[in-house]
């Protein structure tokens, strides 16, 4: 319990850390907050830079835009005038959500078998065909994976949809291009686990005992080699976050990435500080979701074994 | 400190051979190919989206450019930005490593957990701020500098810079385990008994005991590095128009990108170059960590 107020304490000071860091990038980024090419009425503008305090001082205007976000307030966004960041993003990140969390559990999913597989076969054909098709989707980067994928699935062979949101057919190109490397980055991590769990004592005793093999891989093993895996979550996460960037513009798909990139060279500040706090939030929460796992499974294995 | 066995297990190793000279040879291309090719290539010409032919063996793009050139040139920044970026990693993430391992204590735990944290946050997301942020304030300083070199590549140096500025924690690891297990060796307690000053039992005898393993992971990071550059450009973020890199070519030709006309050409060779090199430095790196450390 201890353990969780801790890292609670330091959650807090991390945000604290992103939204200061975010505050002064806005800052010294080219452009004031409203300057765009769309012209406001100027009784407006003035209204706006009162209600924001952009007037005044640099600590007047970091305190001001502090206690807005205490409030929940993330503001307007400066590109699109009539809306609201905390609408955009109520709108956008439910489509992220879905493609990284899609994504998340196939990695999760097919990396585990993947690994498993190949170490169960360890130096042998499958071993050697599993590895080699990891290695492959470790060096390519999802802008590579995805146009070729849109290629021969989309155009060539016409078999999915090549765009948009919204079906499921027009949703598996997207998770696989967002997934891929960290599929293979998974399977390589638990290859490794694997076999040097599976010569360890207690797999033989299991082995001697006559569990069928499945049920020695599958619940004795791989518990214990699964740890590696549940500390690369985390890192996981922030990649796919980042990665869905690239796949939400290649795909066209209306999430927030894709706002991220316009917000960036619309010089749309808060919009921009908006999901990078957002997206920074989602993380050390999950993060710390990972670590109290990560905790609990470790001490599971201490009392086993 | 070149590990001679190290160096004939590298040679004896077909892949490792086999992925530098593909390296050496997309390099090499890369470097002189854009002098032999017709002069017009560069420019944007009447053919445009021509498939490719044997005037233009890759195809043209939609201003009627040689996709070959195209691809040549780009390899030229996209390698460029990779080794200048790993080499500003290196220097990150060696002193960063050497520090914290050498200093031990909280220092180290304290250091170390920067590196966790740093781990788990989208650092690419918040790069992609700062280059955006810093470009055009460097502009400024360089032309009050009267420096007119930096003013035209600005861009590129912040890239450089940036991306560097990423990739350094796994080397920050890596450095930190070597330099607290090399500091408790005899030699570096006959050092500091001779009365060295720490600086140089740093420089001098821990240091060059772990060049092989920082050499591994310098070739590991040249990839992620271009892989960097090439997520950025691939947003319309990193190089800017008429300068191309791997990852804007891919941009491109993924836009063109179209059921009626398939023009399949602006995909393909961008990405096969691009596959290719990364591929041949993740063998690469894979085979100098199996030569110098056959332990893993």
């Amino acid at each position: 319990m201890a353990f969780v107020l801790r890292r609670l304490a330091g959650l807090v000071a991390v945000l604290f850390c992103v939204v200061t860091i975010t505050f002064f990038l806005m800052r010294v980024s080219p452009g004031g907050p409203f300057d765009s090419e769309r012209k406001i009425p100027p009784a407006i503008e003035k209204q706006l830079l009162m209600k924001y305090k952009l007037d005044g001082t640099l600590w007047q205007q970091y305190s001001g835009y502090l206690g807005d976000l205490l409030k929940g307030d993330l503001r307007l966004s400066t590109k699109y005038r009539n809306r609201s960041v905390a609408e955009i993003l109520r709108q956008t990140l439910p489509v992220t959500m879905t493609l990284g969390l899609g994504a998340f559990v196939l990695a999760s999913a097919a990396g585990i078998f993947l690994g498993v597989f190949a170490a169960a076969g360890r130096g042998g054909p499958r071993d050697f065909l599993a590895m080699l098709l990891a290695l492959l989707a470790i060096s390519l980067p999802s802008f590579v994976i995805g146009p070729v994928l849109i290629l021969v699935f989309g155009i060539w062979l016409g078999w999915l949809p090549v765009g948009g949101w919204g079906s499921i057919p027009a949703m598996v190109l997207p998770t696989i291009t967002l997934a891929a490397p960290y599929i293979a980055y998974i399977a390589r991590l638990l290859r490794g686990s694997m076999i040097e769990v599976l010569g360890q004592d207690f797999v033989r005793t299991a082995r001697a005992k006559g569990v069928r093999e499945l049920s020695v891989l599958y619940r004795h093993a791989l518990r214990v080699a699964i740890l590696p895996v549940v500390s690369f979550l985390g890192p996981l996460a922030a990649h796919l976050l980042t990665g869905s960037i690239v796949v939400e513009t290649l795909f066209h798909i209306p999430g927030a990435g894709g706002f991220f990139v316009h917000s960036i060279l619309n010089r749309d500040g808060f919009l921009l500080g908006g999901i990078v706090i957002v997206y920074c939030a989602m993380l050390v929460v999950f993060n710390m979701v990972v670590d109290i796992l990560y905790t609990l499974l470790d001490r599971r294995i201490r009392l086993d074994g | 400190m070149a590990d001679p066995r190290a160096m004939s297990r590298l040679l004896h190793n077909p892949v490792a051979v086999i992925a530098a000279a593909i390296l050496l040879f997309l390099a090499l291309a890369s470097v002189a190919g854009p002098f032999f090719l017709p002069a017009s290539y560069a420019q944007p010409g009447p053919l445009s989206f021509e498939p490719p032919s044997s005037a233009h063996p890759f195809g043209t793009d939609i201003n009627g450019r040689d996709i070959l050139y195209r691809v040549l040139s780009g390899g030229r920044i996209s390698l460029l930005v990779g080794i200048c970026g790993a080499a500003v990693s290196l220097l990150i993430g060696t002193t960063y490593g050497l520090v914290a391992g050498y200093a031990g204590g909280r220092v180290d735990a304290a250091m170390m957990r920067v590196v966790d944290i740093l781990y788990s946050v989208p650092r690419l997301v918040f790069i992609l701020v700062c280059i955006n942020a810093f470009d055009q304030h460097l502009r400024e300083l360089a032309d009050g500098l009267g420096w007119t070199w930096l003013v035209s590549s600005s861009r590129l140096a912040v890239l450089i810079l940036a991306l560097g500025v990423i990739e350094w924690l796994t080397l920050a690891r890596i450095v930190r385990g070597q330099t607290l297990a090399l500091k408790s060796r005899q030699f570096v307690d006959a050092a500091a008994a001779l009365g060295q000053s720490h600086s140089k039992i740093l420089l001098r005898h821990i240091l060059p005991n772990m060049t092989g393993v920082i050499a591994v992971y310098l070739t590991l990071t040249i990839p992620a590095v271009i892989i960097d550059e090439s997520f950025l450009s691939f947003l319309g973020l990193g190089i800017q128009a008429p300068q191309s890199s791997w990852g804007s070519l891919l941009a491109d030709g993924a836009a063109a990108l179209n059921p009626v006309k398939i023009r399949w050409w602006l995909v393909v060779f961008p990405a096969a170059t691009m596959a290719l090199a990364l591929m041949a430095l993740n063998f690469l790196g894979d085979a100098l960590r199996d030569a110098f450390d056959p332990r893993t």
